[in-house]
């Protein structure tokens, strides 16, 4: 496990902002972490990087305690937009970080180079758009070559475009074999590059497994006339008032059975839940 | 070391670094040399300073007295903006997120953005001795007097300036890290360094224990130590205290302002 974390609870007064979280990133995986606004993602993370103390519970990032040099010189992060020096040009702004991080001349340009972002290097951070303020905090998280990336809503504020080309680039890293805990709200982006997620709501972790454990098993939805009589003929189905959903994969058979009884067959369907489904379930948001 | 080195990359590279050095040295030229050349020459003498003091004070040979005078109160407070605005703007800006968690401790981290500080204020010392003894060079050799080089004495009054600008400093540095902004920082600073103190100054004209603490405040301090150096005839340069024991006050204020902002900085969850 890179990231491990047993009851890991934050509170402010009486008011839990994380309670008793209980996650673990595996090497390798692209996780995400899900949760509406305000649910105490941001917060975690900041007590997995040491810049907030826990009021109890535990955590490791890679074996070590959360904030210190050991786990961060490990750790690139991202956290709620990127906090770079204005005035600084974006080359200057990552030498500023890379004399922190113990990296080199080299490592800025090659990270400049993997967020495309070498022609706009000279310029001064406080011109950058949003997309390429975005884009130089990856490149600040990807110096030192760390084994664990944390990328907090990087694709807050982008336009589509920026999204989906921030969607590429954290792709492109896992598939180099980067492991990625990727922060997010936008349930099409968790679907489309995790391997497993974590969902939080109102500072508790609800669940925890893949993507596709989360959607559950997939249902037949089908629609025939008399369908009283299509919900007797098929065991195990559920009537959801003018259509079926059967637990059955084999809709040939399926089918046959039905036409075999004289039943008309209108539609047959795999139907599964989307994660949106599942997220708005589970959290309770809509 | 490597914080060190990056915060001083970037305060190297920031206009405010240069602008606030520029004014300084811009101001102690003016206030030491031109205005006084022009009094010296003609104009109205509205210090009723002598001719005598008026060369004195422009002699190359007094360059030492010249640099300290000036940071009891407005080099302070330049100084006191400078580390107010370094360390506070980084809350602002989300560097301070950035810096946590590069990788260093929290206290290198601190460690790396005093270093850096005590650089620049080292080369805003230098810097002011420099142009101060340029300009007493230029008066000297253009009214033709005999004059000469400071000697050793000028290390005594060049070691209390960085001792006084240390102060000024570290007290900079604890407003930043206490308010986590650079606004309110610099807006406490000049108000306890231009206006504060020197009311409470006027408040001990009238009651003693008030007068004995004013000396010992950190301006006090620092205008004391500025007096016993040679420093005279600038507003904040005061003659109460020995050198020894306002150097020591201000050496305490070196120790709890800085060590106040690291425990904080250490201490406190970044939001």
């Amino acid at each position: 496990m890179i990231v491990t974390t047993e009851k890991l609870t934050k509170r402010y007064g009486d008011r839990a902002v994380v309670d008793e979280v209980s996650l673990s990133v595996r090497r390798g995986e692209v996780y995400g972490f899900l949760g509406p606004n305000g649910a105490g993602k941001t917060t975690t993370i900041r007590m997995l990087l040491g810049l907030v103390q826990p009021t109890s519970g535990t955590a490791t990032v890679l074996g070590e305690a959360p904030g210190t040099p050991g786990a961060l010189l490990k750790v690139g992060s991202l956290i709620e937009g990127p906090g770079f020096y204005p005035y600084l040009s974006g080359r200057d702004n990552l030498r500023v970080h890379a004399a922190r991080r113990g990296a080199g001349r080299t490592e800025v340009e090659a990270a400049l180079e993997q967020v495309d972002l070498v022609a706009a290097a000279g310029e001064k951070f406080r011109r950058y758009s949003l997309g390429m303020k975005q884009r130089l905090g990856v490149a600040a998280a990807l110096l030192g070559q760390p084994e664990l990336l944390i990328l907090d809503e990087p694709t807050n504020g982008l336009d589509p475009a920026g999204m989906a080309d921030m969607r590429d680039l954290v792709r492109a890293l896992a598939a180099q074999g980067q492991t990625v805990l990727l922060s997010s709200h936008l349930l099409g982006e968790v679907e489309e590059i995790c391997d497993r997620v974590g969902v939080i709501s109102r500072g508790r972790l609800v669940a925890e497994s893949t993507v596709e454990q989360l959607r559950g098993d997939s249902v037949l939805l089908v629609r025939a006339d008399p369908i009283e009589k299509a919900h007797v003929l098929i065991e195990g189905s559920s009537l959801h008032g003018d259509v079926l959903h059967v637990r059955e994969t084999d809709a040939g058979a399926l089918v046959r059975t039905l036409v075999h009884a004289d039943v008309d067959v209108q539609e047959v369907r795999p139907l599964r839940r989307t994660l949106e489904e599942v997220f708005f379930e589970m959290t309770g948001a809509a | 070391m490597g914080s060190v080195k990056a915060e001083l990359l970037r305060l190297w590279k920031w206009p405010a670094t240069w602008v606030l050095i520029g004014v300084w040295l811009v101001m102690t030229l003016t206030f030491g040399y031109v205005f006084n050349y022009l009094a010296l020459n003609g104009g109205t003498n509205t210090r009723a300073m002598s001719q005598q003091q008026l060369i004195s004070a422009m002699q190359p040979e007094n360059v030492g007295a010249a640099v300290v005078r000036g940071l009891p109160m407005f080099g302070g407070a330049i100084i006191l903006v400078l580390a107010a605005l370094a360390v506070g703007s980084g809350y602002g800006w989300g560097t301070w997120k950035t810096t946590l968690t590069a990788g260093p401790r929290r206290v290198s981290a601190m460690a790396g953005t005093l270093g850096a500080l005590a650089i620049i204020v080292v080369v805003l010392v230098a810097l002011t001795f420099v142009v101060d003894l340029g300009a007493a060079v230029t008066v000297a050799s253009l009214e033709g007097w005999d004059w000469s080089l400071p000697g050793a004495g000028v290390f005594e009054a060049l070691g209390a300036s960085l001792l006084i600008a240390a102060m000024w400093t570290g007290f900079g540095v604890f407003l930043g890290v206490v308010t986590k902004g650079p606004a309110l920082a610099v807006g406490l600073g000049l108000m306890w360094a231009i206006v504060t103190e020197n009311l409470l100054r006027g408040v001990g004209s009238l009651l003693g224990p008030v007068e004995s603490l004013t000396e010992v405040l950190p301006g006090g301090s620092a205008g004391n130590l500025a007096g016993a150096v040679g420093g005279s005839g600038a507003p904040g340069v005061l003659n109460s205290l020995s050198g020894t024991t306002s150097a020591l006050f201000l050496a305490g204020y070196v120790v709890v302002f800085v060590g106040a902002a690291t425990v904080l900085k250490v201490r406190r969850d970044l939001v």
